[in-house]
């Protein structure tokens, strides 16, 4: 393991000035329709609720398999992205399908639990049939500055998760500072995140695009060093179209092309998916249609 | 003792310098989603085909009646012809403002001096978007420049100076300070109507009045401020444009009704400048050339410093007096520094100044991108190592490649002249004393940047550096209350803020 007493310096206002910088490109025509359908095939659907249902879960399903039924060539979400009781219900339900299901684990979303519980449910629902895992790092262990244990226990649970992809929650809302948000990247990346994650959509502020610029480097610092490509998925807090487009904006020139694909990127949201459909179909047709015609799963 | 202790963990810490471990992992910036076009209109703006001088709040015929013709350097179109003032011309303008001086400006009471100015300043927000347009095309600096950091400084000018129009006796406490007479102000290319808002703002407030030179290359956006001072009512003859090449402006700083030449253009025009004004009782000031050291510190963040040292170099086409144009970066991350460099410069998107998506637009002129291209051939001459963006250029138009030179020495020409275009030289240091030493083993002293994160050190070596301005942890930050100016041959005065009013006055 790196030393990760050693604290990289990040300049927030740099941080700042480069993402307004960013936000001013102006992405419009095909560039635009483009990058709204790639947005749409990064989105990881996501049901996250207690009262979430397995009625709710299937219908999410069929969203993610048909987002807008009078576009049949637009291309399919990344992934749908549920609690553990829910992995085998949606696994059915896409059954036949390129969609991923990820499941959020390890005591998602505070992270409190043992080693044992975390690795445990980290199995199940591998057994179930999550392609992806959405753990959470023990940020309480993290801002003790015990990067050991933070470091050990990611590695555990990507041993756990066999073939499946591992995205590491860093749950930067409650990391204080950018330095600690670089700082816990950089340690998710060396204990073998397959993806580094923002957020759990829980904890406010979520998503923000200082921070995922932070992580962004910190994915390319990773990747000068030692070649291996490590995904990014900010979420939580973005629902519109050009939010999203302003992320690609961010990734496309920090991380260029090879990133931008589903395989690399994910936007973690709920209801980003129908802001995307709602432009897509205004680039098509040249008005905005009704709420009414996309479906609110 | 800690001093020695810090050094012994430098050097260390420069042995263990970081190599990328694998060549192959460079990004890849070629995918297929590239941006479109998304180019400003310009539809609604109006140029006419003939401008001619304004003087004594009218537009006059050239007493010679010779134009010139002002070129858009991203087309090589011709988009205006312009009066050529002569001597005629030039003693009719200074008349005109010395009329103005006594009559009216000098005897004004200051406050209603102060509503003239604000509404200078007001008009130009108004018509923020015309002059960006104007500037762009007639310059050739990427709109998002022009719109975003160039008309609103200019406006913000105007109104920082109108301010202390009333305000001069607090300027200057148990002084009374009074104008000069007439000013006679000579700018440069690179910032047209912000050169512009420099000189004529604190000249107007402090009460004088002005006979103002553009450059022969970018006139259009001050014949558009003169169409302001007269829409704005301000009374004739106290601001006066005179268009033309070095000829004219040498009218003007000779000109024997003058009392104060300001200047802003390259050292070697300032010393012509200097010598022809020595033995005459005119107050000077001159800002002239640099080659701005930016100096990055092993503990410096790296990827806000890279971000740094792209808009040191590369903002306005690096056309600019105080642009970071010799990096000097500490050897432990200079790879590393580089590396980065290279992937963000293959980001840089060159093309049309109006696209609102360019960060580099065109070389102001034909004249200026011959001689960018004559110091490339120089610079690989000299034995350095070059390397440029991969990025395409328009096929018309004056346009340069972003470029790095690495492998110099501070006794190449490409390091000690100033340049004023895309081109930043590369050299490292081990310690501070040796980055202060270079920095300083210059003939200019303009401006700076140091990039550590360590406070102390900001302060250590930012006092250290000989340098008008020093910048930390950023770059190319302007305010009209910061004082600018320049040590050594890189200038005389301070223009900006309180600082900039002394050039101005007479205090009693």
């Amino acid at each position: 393991m790196p030393d990760f007493s050693e604290t990289i310096p990040i300049d927030q206002v740099g941080i700042k000035e480069r993402v307004a910088r960013l936000n001013s490109r102006s992405i419009k025509k095909e560039s635009k329709i483009m990058a709204l359908k790639m947005a749409l095939s990064m989105v990881d659907l996501t049901t996250l609720e207690g009262m979430d249902t397995p009625g709710k879960v299937i219908q999410l399903c069929h969203k993610a398999k048909e987002p807008y039924a009078d576009m049949p060539d637009l291309p399919t979400v990344a992934a749908v992205c549920v609690y553990p009781n829910m992995v085998s219900v949606a696994k059915k339900a896409l059954r036949g399908t390129d969609i991923n299901v990820a499941s959020v684990a390890t005591a998602f979303p505070s992270g409190t639990a043992t080693l044992d519980a975390k690795l445990k449910e980290t199995r199940q629902v591998v057994a179930d049939g999550a392609d992806e895992v959405d753990m959470v790092i023990s940020r309480g262990k993290f801002l003790a500055g015990d990067y050991q244990y933070v470091f050990d226990e990611i590695a555990a649970v990507k041993e756990a998760c066999g073939g499946a992809h591992l995205k590491v929650i860093l749950e930067t809302g409650e990391l204080q500072t950018l330095e600690n948000v670089r700082k816990a990247s950089d340690l998710a990346m060396h204990a073998g995140a397959d993806f580094i994650k923002t957020s759990t959509g829980k904890v406010q502020p979520a998503a923000t695009q200082p921070v995922t610029l932070v992580m962004l480097e910190a994915i390319r610092d990773f990747y000068y060093e030692t070649d291996r490509m490590v995904g990014m998925k900010p979420a939580g807090g973005i629902r519109k179209a050009k939010q999203a487009i302003q992320y690609l904006v961010l990734v496309n020139e920090t991380l260029g092309a090879d990133w931008l694909t589903p395989n690399y990127f994910r936007f973690g949201a709920s209801s980003l998916a129908n802001d995307l459909l709602l432009q897509i179909v205004k680039q098509d047709t040249g008005v905005y249609q009704s709420k009414d015609y996309f479906s609110n799963d | 003792m800690a001093d020695e202790q810090q050094s012994t963990q430098e050097v260390e810490q420069a042995e263990d310098a970081y190599k990328p471990s694998s060549p192959t992992s460079k990004l890849n910036f070629e995918g297929p989603w590239q941006y479109d076009e998304a180019p400003q209109s310009n539809d609604h703006i109006e140029i006419k085909d003939q401008y001619d001088l304004f003087i004594d709040g009218k537009f006059q015929k050239p007493a010679k009646g010779r134009y010139f013709s002002s070129v858009n350097p991203a087309t090589e179109e011709e988009l205006s012809s312009i009066a050529e003032a002569t001597q005629q011309d030039v003693d009719k303008a200074v008349k005109a403002a010395r009329k103005a001086y006594v009559k009216i400006w000098s005897t004004m009471d200051p406050a209603e001096r102060g509503k003239y100015i604000f509404r200078l300043a007001r008009l130009i927000q108004e018509r923020a978007r015309e002059f960006a347009i104007i500037e762009s095309m007639d310059g050739g600096k990427p709109i998002r420049e022009s719109r975003d950091v160039d008309i609103p400084l200019a406006a913000a000018h105007f109104f920082y100076y109108a301010g202390w129009a009333d305000k001069l006796e607090y300027a200057f406490p148990g002084k009374k300070p009074e104008p000069l007479g007439v000013a006679g102000q000579i700018i440069p290319w690179n910032f047209p109507l912000l050169m512009l808002a420099w000189k004529i703002a604190p000249a107007l407030a402090t009460g004088n009045t002005v006979v103002l030179k553009p450059a022969e290359t970018t006139s259009l956006t001050a014949l558009k401020f003169a169409e302001l001072c007269r829409d704005a009512g301000l009374p004739e003859g106290v601001v006066n444009i005179v268009t033309g090449a070095g000829q004219t402006g040498s009218l003007l700083v000779n000109h024997e009704e003058v009392d104060k030449i300001a200047f802003t253009g390259s050292t070697k025009v300032g010393k012509i400048i200097m010598e022809s004004l020595a033995g005459t009782d005119k107050k000077y000031t001159l800002e002239l050339g640099g080659k701005g050291p930016n100096i990055i510190f092993e503990d410096a963040p790296i990827d806000q410093a890279v971000e740094g040292i792209i808009n040191a170099i590369f903002f306005n086409q690096g056309h600019v007096c105080c642009a970071g144009s010799r990096l000097l970066v500490q050897e432990g991350i200079a790879d590393r520094v580089i590396q980065k460099l290279h992937d963000r410069m293959e980001t840089l998107i060159v093309g049309d100044p109006l696209d609102k998506n360019t960060d580099i637009g065109a070389i102001n002129s034909e004249q200026q991108y011959k001689k960018i291209n004559q110091y490339l051939e120089l610079g690989v001459n000299e034995g350095a190592e070059m390397y440029q963006s991969s990025c395409d250029l328009p096929e018309k138009g004056y346009y340069c490649r972003p470029t790095l030179f690495s492998n110099v020495g501070q006794s190449n020409r490409i390091v000690r002249e100033e340049i004023f275009g895309p081109v930043l030289t590369i050299q490292t240091f081990r310690t501070a004393e040796e980055g202060i030493a270079k920095a300083n083993n210059t003939p200019y002293g303009l401006a700076g940047g140091v990039w550590t994160d360590k406070g102390s050190k900001i302060f250590k070596v930012g006092s250290k550096i000989r340098n008008g301005v020093v910048w930390a942890n950023t770059y190319n930050q302007f305010d009209p209350t910061s004082p600018f100016g320049g040590y050594k041959e890189s200038g005389k005065g301070r223009e900006g803020g309180l600082h900039g009013l002394y050039p101005y006055v007479k205090l009693k």
